[in-house]
């Protein structure tokens, strides 16, 4: 993977705001005081054991789960229950999943321009010249046609991330997108999040690839049993992390 | 893929070690047995037939059957011949399976979404009522309306009535009837025209979707549709019907719309007891659809309407309709229990009151059976070209 | 270096845990929610407590003739005073033990197939299999050996309901797996006959072929044969329940992988040791769920024998209510039918569910 650092400038606007965020399932406390502030156009990585909170954290962002306490405000719209907030966070935010879950009884294509057609509501014929374009960007146009079964998985998760990105989100939340891809097709899923990071996509990414987060992140985010235990950019986490639970993580996973 | 593979070395053997040999031999063999068996069966029952002097044919199918049936939806008298009792029965079979297969689904489909609901309480009921009811056998169910709730009903001059339009008693349920009136011609050509108006509606809908991006409430649009255009028509030719409401006369009610208790009680107990399956067969079907589904729609900003439009139902109904039909299919063939109570359907007219007086026995059965073998291998013919034509694509 | 100190972990907000947290996430989330909570409600409160109080509180349950209901509940008397008829038809009184103990032989001798330790459990199996039959025959119906012999047309109640049921299934199971056999076969000729009995049997409903035993196998055999009602009932539901059975297995069949048939073709086995020491042993495993649920289906069906005048539990109770002496008790009839049936095909059921479980993990290791 391309070391060097890709560079780009931050924009000032906050993007996403959380404070004093708690969740529980049930009577277990799964997210202990999230603070976090991210600004327009940085990449954060998030990384830490199974079971440490990090996709919860990232799926509390679009509501996919529900937090019970504090303030989750993204791009100035505070995330309450009233469902026209939560539909106005989730117009601007895109989300990869670990598992594509892409639809299964439409076309790639379909796939790209139901979100346009029923939720912004843009005419049919634009919708799907912004679905190629992306199709484009992801390198399969020439799939548009078929249907997610049809595709490996790498191909898969490319064109959920172009679904995700014909929404025009100015936010992406990345949940493990490559843990359930089989090796060689990891590298053209990191390809193209580097490209979107490369234009300035103001990104979240729960990853253990490294590298990615050596490359594109600007800071990287270490959470265990619900709290983040160290946030810094990547150059000091990875050389001189502070706290002793970080350095044990990363010795395991550096070493496989 | 079962035979052995023949061996390279092996010399050609006798019938019983060559396997393609003995493939032949068994397959010869078995026709032998199967046309032996049926062989023999025919000869008996020649024999007997003979000394009991039946003589085998349809003929028998134009004599005048002499005989008052219960319920008809075509024109009857006792002069008729067995053959249009044939006809009377299959449609009241038809009958009674569309009014189950109607109402199993209705409720079914409730259930089945019940079932999964977050409410507790409305799941637990679901729960409740599907595990009570599928563990019943149909027929006891059908006994129990018939037998304990409609046969001890008052007499008519006792009935249940409620608001003046709909009367139960002993005798069955009665139902206010339409009838014709001066309106009724302008009344369909209108609902005809509202029925046109619909798809003309619905595509321009979809076109204007496509190409502005705005979405035309087709629903609202068409139930407006629906209610006004009879309505102003109604009102300016004059009302379509007129309401028969049952009245009593005597000992019994005339007019409306008289349904007999056995009609009732095998409904009931067909609906109920198929919607117990059809609920969980809606139960798994909505289940299959995995929750990385929902949630991706989510994560795009499609409301919960339209996830379950768009994304869940049509993928959920992949996997309920090849078991929905093969419920339908055990409800009509259910709804021969019918005769258990003497309700007119196919089996009770035909393999039980014709078969009684004309004694062709193996006639009327084999009339009977091929009819229930004619629905179940159409609906399953149907059902493989189904299945094939909306199998998701995989690689 | 330093030591990240965690936090404690914190009590949830109260809104979220506890009777009110439960009720506010599983009764009244929203409007919506709320609204059908109270629906819900209010049709617990107008059916339960009428049930309630007609089966058991206002229930007469004490007495020996109709004359003792007088509470305007539920006549309970009425099932107490018939119950051995529903349960032993009109068995003669003095020999009835010969019916329990046959229930009590079938127990105590399957019971050892449900032990996980027992050794040589296939064995046995086999042995039950082959001596229980004729065992139980000689109980029930006699003839020889010095039994008294009782004439079938004296079985009733639950006990026919058992022999109709049980014969029905274990009749069907050899049947039906060399029906299966035969429609995965790779003789086109053998392939299609299985198809059309299999299709047939499915096609029609069991009441036409009842009919069809009661009226047509006389008029199939000779003349001087002549087999009795239950026997011809037997038949047609052995018959009827091999095609449903010979699916069953079927799709049990198509679960095993080819990678068995190919190996044991490997190994030199011929069709039918690769069959009985291969396939079939994995396959049935895989589809005793399966089997169970047919034989409920075949337990509730035992019902329709009614329309060809045998007296099993179901018509039994029929006939008690429609008796002159007990008019007017139908409701309690069938909901003492409804309830015997509901014990037997329920349990039948979490049985079979419970096997799908086990058999699911099994197959996931």
């Amino acid at each position: 993977m391309n070391e060097a650092k890709i560079k780009h400038a931050l924009g000032e606007k906050e993007m996403i705001r959380i404070e004093g965020m708690h969740k529980w399932y049930g009577e277990f406390h799964v997210l202990k005081d999230i603070n976090l502030s991210v600004r327009q156009g940085e990449r954060i990585v998030l990384c830490g054991p199974s079971g440490s909170g990090k996709s919860t954290t990232i799926r509390c962002i679009n509501r996919l789960e529900e937090h019970q306490q504090g303030k989750i405000i993204v791009d100035d719209v505070e995330l309450t229950s009233d469902l026209k907030h939560v539909e106005a966070i989730r117009r601007e935010v895109g989300m990869v999943f670990q598992h594509f879950n892409l639809f299964p009884h439409l076309t790639v294509l379909e796939n790209c321009t139901l979100a346009p057609l029923w939720v912004r509501k843009i005419p049919k014929r634009e919708a799907e010249e912004v679905a190629m374009e992306y199709l484009n960007r992801v390198k399969i146009p020439e799939q548009a046609h078929k249907y997610p079964g049809q595709l490996s998985g790498g191909q898969q998760q490319r064109v959920a991330i172009a679904r995700a990105l014909c929404m025009k989100p100015k936010i992406m939340l990345f949940d493990e997108p490559t843990s359930a891809l089989d090796p060689e097709m990891v590298k053209e899923v990191l390809d193209t999040m580097i490209g979107l990071a490369e234009d300035g996509m103001t990104m979240l990414c729960v990853t253990h690839e490294m590298g990615f987060a050596r490359t594109v992140a600007d800071r990287v985010i270490f959470m265990d049993k619900g709290e983040i235990v160290e946030m810094a950019d990547p150059e000091t986490f990875f050389s001189s992390p502070k706290s002793e639970r970080t350095k044990l993580f990363l010795g395991q996973i550096l070493n496989h | 893929m079962h035979t052995d593979p023949p061996k390279a070395d092996a010399p050609r053997g006798s019938l019983l070690t060559d396997p393609k040999a003995r493939a032949w031999t068994f397959q010869i063999l078995s026709i032998l047995v199967v046309i032996g068996v049926g062989w023999y069966l025919f000869h008996n029952t020649q024999q007997n037939l003979a000394n009991r002097g039946i003589t085998s044919g349809f003929a028998f199918l134009d004599n005048s059957a002499g005989f008052g049936i219960l319920q008809s939806l075509i024109d009857y008298t006792e002069r008729d011949s067995y053959g249009r009792v044939f006809v009377i029965g299959l449609l009241n079979t038809l009958l009674v399976s569309v009014l189950g297969i109607f109402f199993a689904t209705v409720l079914g489909f409730l259930l089945g979404v019940a079932r999964l609901s977050p409410n507790w309480l409305i799941n637990k009921l679901a729960t409740v009522y599907i595990e009570t009811f599928r563990n019943i056998p149909p027929l006891l169910q059908i006994f129990f309306w018939y037998f304990a709730v409609l046969r001890a009903m008052p007499s008519p001059r006792q009935s249940y009535s409620f608001g003046d339009a709909l009367f139960v008693n002993i005798r069955g349920v009665y139902l206010p009837a339409p009838e014709a009136a001066g309106g009724l011609v302008p009344f369909f050509v209108s609902l005809a025209l509202v029925v046109v108006a619909w798809v003309v509606l619905a595509r321009w809908a979809r076109r204007r979707q496509e190409a502005t991006g705005v979405r035309f409430p087709v629903i609202w649009a068409n139930l407006a549709l629906l209610l006004a255009v009879p309505l102003l028509v109604s009102l300016v030719f004059g009302k379509p019907f007129t309401w028969s409401l049952p009245e009593l006369k005597g000992f019994n009610f005339v007019g409306g719309l008289a349904v007999i208790p056995e009609l009732v009680a095998i409904t009931f107990a067909l609906s109920i007891y198929t919607a117990a399956f059809i609920a969980e067969t809606v139960r798994s079907g909505i289940l299959a659809v995995s929750h990385g589904q929902t949630e991706a729609a989510r994560s795009l900003g499609l409301r919960p309407g339209l996830i379950l439009r768009l994304v869940i139902i049509p993928q959920a109904m992949r996997v309920i309709i090849p078991p929905l039909t093969s419920q339908y299919l055990n409800l009509v063939k259910n709804s021969s229990l019918a005769a258990a109570i003497g309700y007119p359907d196919l089996v009770s007219l035909f393999a039980g009151t014709v078969l009684n007086q004309t004694g062709q026995a193996i006639e009327t059965i084999a009339i009977t059976m091929s009819v229930y073998l004619a629905i179940s291998l159409s609906i399953s013919l149907l059902m493989n070209w189904y299945n094939k034509r909306i199998a998701l694509v995989e690689r | 270096m330093s030591t990240h100190t965690f936090k404690p972990s914190l009590p949830p907000p109260v809104m979220s845990v506890g009777a009110m947290g439960w009720m506010r996430a599983h009764l009244f989330s929203n409007w919506f929610n709320s609204a059908l909570t109270l629906l819900a409600l209010y049709l617990v409160w107008i059916t339960i407590p009428p049930i309630i109080s007609w089966a058991l509180i206002n229930a007469d349950w004490v007495g020996d003739n109709r004359d003792s209901c007088t509470s305007g509940g539920a006549c309970w008397v009425f099932i107490k005073v018939r119950l051995s008829q529903f349960f032993y038809g009109f068995y003669p009184e003095e020999l009835r033990w010969r019916v329990n103990l046959t229930v009590i032989l079938a127990i105590v001798g399957a019971a050892p197939l449900f032990i996980k330790a027992m050794p040589r459990k296939l064995r046995y199996g086999a042995a039950y299999l082959l001596i229980y039959p004729v065992l139980a025959y000689w109980l029930l119906h006699g003839g020889i050996l010095g039994m008294t012999l009782v004439e079938t047309s004296k079985w009733g109640g639950l006990m026919l309901t058992l022999v109709i049921a049980v014969v029905g299934i274990a009749g069907a199971m050899p049947l039906g797996i060399l029906l299966a056999l035969g429609r995965r076969s790779d003789m086109p000729v053998v392939r299609v006959i299985c198809v059309t009995f299999i299709e047939f049997w499915r096609g029609v409903p069991l009441i036409t072929v009842l009919f069809m035993s009661s009226v047509m196998l006389p008029l199939f055999l000779p003349e001087e044969v002549n087999i009795d009602k239950l026997l011809r009932a037997l038949i047609a539901v052995t018959l009827f329940e091999a095609a449903y059975v010979a699916e069953v297995v079927r799709g049990g069949m198509q679960a095993i992988p080819k990678g068995q048939y190919e190996a044991a073709g490997a190994m030199g086995l011929g069709y039918w040791r690769m069959m009985g020491l291969v396939i079939l042993p994995q396959a049935l495993k895989l589809v005793i769920p399966g089997i169970v649920n047919t034989f409920i289906a075949l337990f509730k069906d035992t019902s329709l024998v009614i329309i060809i005048g045998l007296f099993d539990l179901f018509n039994s109770i029929h006939q008690a209510t429609v008796d002159p002496a007990w008019l007017g008790f139908a409701t309690e009839g069938y909901v003492f039918a409804a309830l015997m049936f509901w014990i037997f095909c329920f349990s039948m059921s979490r049985y079979s569910m419970y096997l799908e479980r086990k058999l699911d993990t099994g197959h996931k290791r």
